[in-house]
C-alpha cells in the first residue's frame, strides 16, 4: 500500500466530478459518503502503520524534480481527523441539509468532496506551491459551500469570507515566492534545509510575514477572524460542522509546518521572537472569542465564537516553542476538531426540529430532547475541559506546556480563560434545564422522532468520554507527532 | 542619475497596495472584486519577474546546423509555469466571486456593501421585535 497518501486525496478528488455527472442526489450521496469513509480508511492505516515519515514520489519523479508528498505522524493523525470528521459529517449531518437544498443536492456533495480533497491534500503535500492550491481548491470549495445556506445572508457571509480568504490564499502565495526565489526549491525539505543559510536576509524574513499572516487569516487569528462567525453560522449545517472541526485545524497545521519544518524553531523564535507576538495575540483570542460569545444571540453564533476563542489555545501551544506546547496544541486541535463537529451536529439536530436557532426558544427544551440536551452537556464540558472529556486532556497538556516553558502566568491565564467557557456554556445549559418552555416556541416543534438526531448525540457522547477516560493513546500519538515535526528540523 | 535598481518592485508593490485598497475601502461588491484581481495580477507580475535574467533566452534548444545549440543565459521557467495555475485560480475566485455577486443582487436587490448592511441589521432588528412583541402578548394576555 505505497498508494496511501496520494490515494486518501484522489479518491474524493475524482468522486466530485462523477457526482457532478450522475447529478442523482442519493447516488450523489451515497458516492460521497463511500469516498469519504475510504479516504478514512486510507488515513487510518498509513497513521497506524506509520514508523517514520513515508515520502510519495508523485508521477515517479525523484522529490526534488517532481511534486513530493510527505506524511509524517503529524501529518496522519491531522488526516485521520479530517477524513474521519468528514465522514462523520456527511454520514450525521446531512439531514437538515437535504432539506436546505431542494435539487442541489448533487453539487452540493461534489463540493464537498473537493473541500475534503483540498484539506487532504494540504496535510499530505510537501511541497510548498502545491500547498497553495490546495488551499485554494478548499478555499473556493467552501466559499460556494457557504453561499449554498437557506439564509440570504449566507450569500454575504460566503462572500465576505471569498475576500478575506483570497488575501489569505494570496498571502501564502507571496510567501512562497519569497522563499523560492530565495532557496530556489519549493521541496519542504529542500527549503528547509537551504533557508538556514540564507536566514538573516530581509526577504526571508518577509517571506515568514507573509506566510504567517496569509495562513493567520485562514486560521482565524484573533484580529483576522472576521470571516469565521459568518461563515460557521450561515452555511449548510453539514458544511459548518465540517468546517468548525477541520478547515481551521488544517490551517494550523500548516501554520505549525512552516514555523517548525521550513524556518525552524530556533530560527523563529529565537532570531525572530515570534513567540513574543503569537503568545500575546493567542491569549487575546481565548478572551475575546469567549467574550463575545457569551453574549450571541443565537447557538450557532456562539459555537462559532467560542471556535475563534478555542484557536487561540492551539496557537497558545505553538507560541511556547516547545515540544511540549507542540504536542498540546496538536492535542487540542483533535480534541476541539471532534467536540466542535459534534456540537454544531447537535445544533443542527435541533433546529432540524425547531426551525430556529435563536436561544430564547431553546428554552426548556432539556426534557424533551434529554439525549440531545446531554450530548450539548458533554460537548460543552468538553470546551470548557472538565476532567473525563477530550477538551480536559489537551487542556491539562497545555498548562503542563505553560508551566514546563517557564510561563506560570500563564497557566492562570488559561484557567481564567476557561472560566468564560463555563459561562456561555452555562447560559444554554440553563436555558435548556433550567426554564419553562415557551408557550411560542412549542408550535415550532416539529414532531419528527429521527435516529440522526441521535447519531450526533451518541456519537459525541461516546467519543468524548472515550478520549477523555482513555487518553493515553492519543497523547502518545501527539506526542510522537510533535518529536517528529521537531525531529524534522534538525 | 540615481536609477532605482529594481525598479519593476515598485510597480508589483503600487499594484498590490492599490487592490488592497480597493478591497477594503469600495463598498461596490464588483469593484472589491477588481481590486482583489488586482491584487493577484500584482503577485503574478512578482513571479515572473523573479525568474528574469538580463539577456536571458527562452529555454527552449535551438537547432543550430541539426545540433542542438547549448544555451548559456535563460529565464526561469519555473515561475511561469507555477503561474499558469496562479491565473487560474485567479479566474476560478472571479467566477465564484461574481456569482456570488449576481446572488445578492438577486436577493437583496443591491450589491453595495452599505445597503446590504443596513438591509441585514433592519432584518435582525424586525426579528427581534417580533421576539419582544410575542413575549409582552404571553405576559399580559388580553381578556
Amino acid at each position: 500500500m505505497a498508494h496511501l497518501p496520494i490515494l486518501m486525496v484522489l479518491v474524493p478528488l475524482l468522486t466530485a466530478p462523477v457526482v457532478v455527472f450522475i447529478k442523482h442526489p442519493v447516488v450523489g450521496r451515497v458516492l460521497a459518503t463511500v469516498a469519504c469513509l475510504l479516504s478514512a480508511l486510507f488515513a487510518w492505516t498509513l497513521a497506524l502503520t506509520l514508523d517514520s515519515a513515508v515520502s510519495y514520489p508523485l508521477g515517479g519523479w525523484r522529490p526534488a524534480v517532481g511534486i513530493e508528498l510527505r506524511v509524517d505522524h503529524a501529518g496522519a493523525y491531522v488526516a485521520v481527523i479530517v477524513s474521519t470528521l468528514a465522514s462523520v459529517a456527511i454520514l450525521l449531518g446531512t439531514r437538515g441539509t437535504r432539506d436546505e437544498l431542494k435539487g442541489r443536492e448533487a453539487f452540493f456533495y461534489a463540493l464537498f468532496l473537493m473541500c475534503v480533497a483540498g484539506l487532504m491534500g494540504m496535510v499530505v503535500t510537501g511541497d510548498a506551491f502545491n500547498v497553495f492550491v490546495f488551499l485554494e481548491i478548499t478555499s473556493l470549495a467552501t466559499y460556494t459551500l457557504v453561499g449554498l445556506g437557506r439564509n440570504r445572508r449566507a450569500l454575504t457571509a460566503a462572500l465576505n469570507y471569498l475576500f478575506l480568504g483570497t488575501l489569505g490564499g494570496t498571502f501564502v502565495l507571496i510567501g512562497i515566492g519569497l522563499l523560492y526565489q530565495m532557496t530556489g526549491t519549493l521541496n519542504a525539505v529542500e527549503v528547509a534545509a537551504r533557508v538556514r543559510e540564507v536566514g538573516q536576509l530581509r526577504t526571508v524574513h518577509v517571506a515568514f510575514a507573509f506566510f504567517t499572516v496569509g495562513l493567520a487569516i485562514k486560521l482565524a487569528v484573533f484580529p483576522l477572524h472576521q470571516w469565521l462567525p459568518g461563515a460557521y453560522s450561515e452555511a449548510p449545517h453539514a458544511v459548518a460542522s465540517f468546517l468548525a472541526g477541520t478547515a481551521t485545524k488544517v490551517m494550523y497545521f500548516q501554520l505549525v509546518r512552516v514555523v517548525v519544518s521550513f524556518f525552524g524553531v530556533a530560527y523563529v523564535f529565537e532570531t525572530l521572537n515570534f513567540g513574543a507576538l503569537l503568545m500575546p495575540l493567542s491569549v487575546l483570542a481565548m478572551f475575546a472569542g469567549s467574550t463575545a460569545a457569551i453574549f450571541q444571540p443565537s447557538l450557532r453564533r456562539l459555537l462559532a465564537y467560542s471556535s475563534i476563542g478555542q484557536v487561540g489555545y492551539l496557537t497558545l501551544g505553538l507560541s511556547l516553542g516547545t515540544a511540549e506546547g507542540l504536542e498540546a496544541g496538536l492535542l487540542h486541535l483533535g480534541a476541539h476538531a471532534l467536540t466542535k463537529t459534534s456540537l454544531f451536529l447537535v445544533a443542527a439536530s435541533f433546529i432540524a426540529q425547531l426551525g430556529d436557532d435563536r436561544l430564547e426558544n431553546f428554552a426548556g427544551l432539556g426534557r424533551r430532547f434529554p439525549l440531545l440536551s446531554l450530548a450539548f452537556v458533554v460537548g460543552g464540558l468538553g470546551l470548557i475541559g472538565v476532567p473525563g472529556t477530550a477538551g480536559f486532556v489537551s487542556k491539562w497538556a497545555l498548562l503542563q506546556a505553560a508551566l514546563q516553558g517557564g510561563y506560570p502566568l500563564l497557566a492562570f491565564v488559561i484557567l481564567v480563560s476557561s472560566m468564560l467557557a463555563v459561562v456561555y456554556v452555562f447560559r444554554v445549559v440553563e436555558l435548556l434545564y433550567f426554564r419553562t418552555p415557551r408557550a411560542e416556541a412549542l408550535p415550532l416543534l416539529r414532531e419528527r422522532p429521527d435516529w440522526v438526531a441521535w447519531g450526533p448525540a451518541l456519537f459525541m457522547v461516546t467519543t468524548s468520554v472515550a478520549l477523555g477516560c482513555w487518553s493515553e493513546v492519543p497523547s502518545e500519538y501527539a506526542a510522537t507527532a510533535a518529536t517528529s515535526l521537531f525531529g524534522g528540523a534538525r | 542619475m540615481n536609477r532605482l535598481p529594481e525598479w519593476h518592485y515598485v510597480v508589483v508593490v503600487a499594484l498590490m497596495m492599490l487592490g488592497l485598497y480597493i478591497v477594503i475601502a469600495k463598498p461596490n461588491y464588483v469593484k472589491k472584486l477588481m481590486g482583489l484581481s488586482l491584487f493577484q495580477v500584482s503577485v503574478i507580475m512578482l513571479y515572473v519577474s523573479m525568474g528574469r535574467i538580463t539577456g536571458g533566452t527562452a529555454p527552449i534548444y535551438i537547432l543550430e546546423d541539426g545540433v542542438p545549440r547549448p544555451f548559456v543565459l535563460y529565464t526561469n521557467p519555473v515561475p511561469h509555469v507555477l503561474m499558469l495555475t496562479a491565473i487560474v485560480v485567479g479566474v476560478a475566485t472571479m467566477a465564484v466571486g461574481l456569482a456570488l455577486v449576481v446572488r445578492i443582487r438577486e436577493a437583496y436587490g443591491s450589491s453595495q456593501e452599505d445597503v446590504v448592511a443596513e438591509l441585514d441589521r433592519r432584518d435582525e432588528e424586525q426579528a427581534r421585535a417580533r421576539e419582544t412583541s410575542v413575549i409582552l402578548d404571553a405576559e399580559h394576555p388580553t381578556p
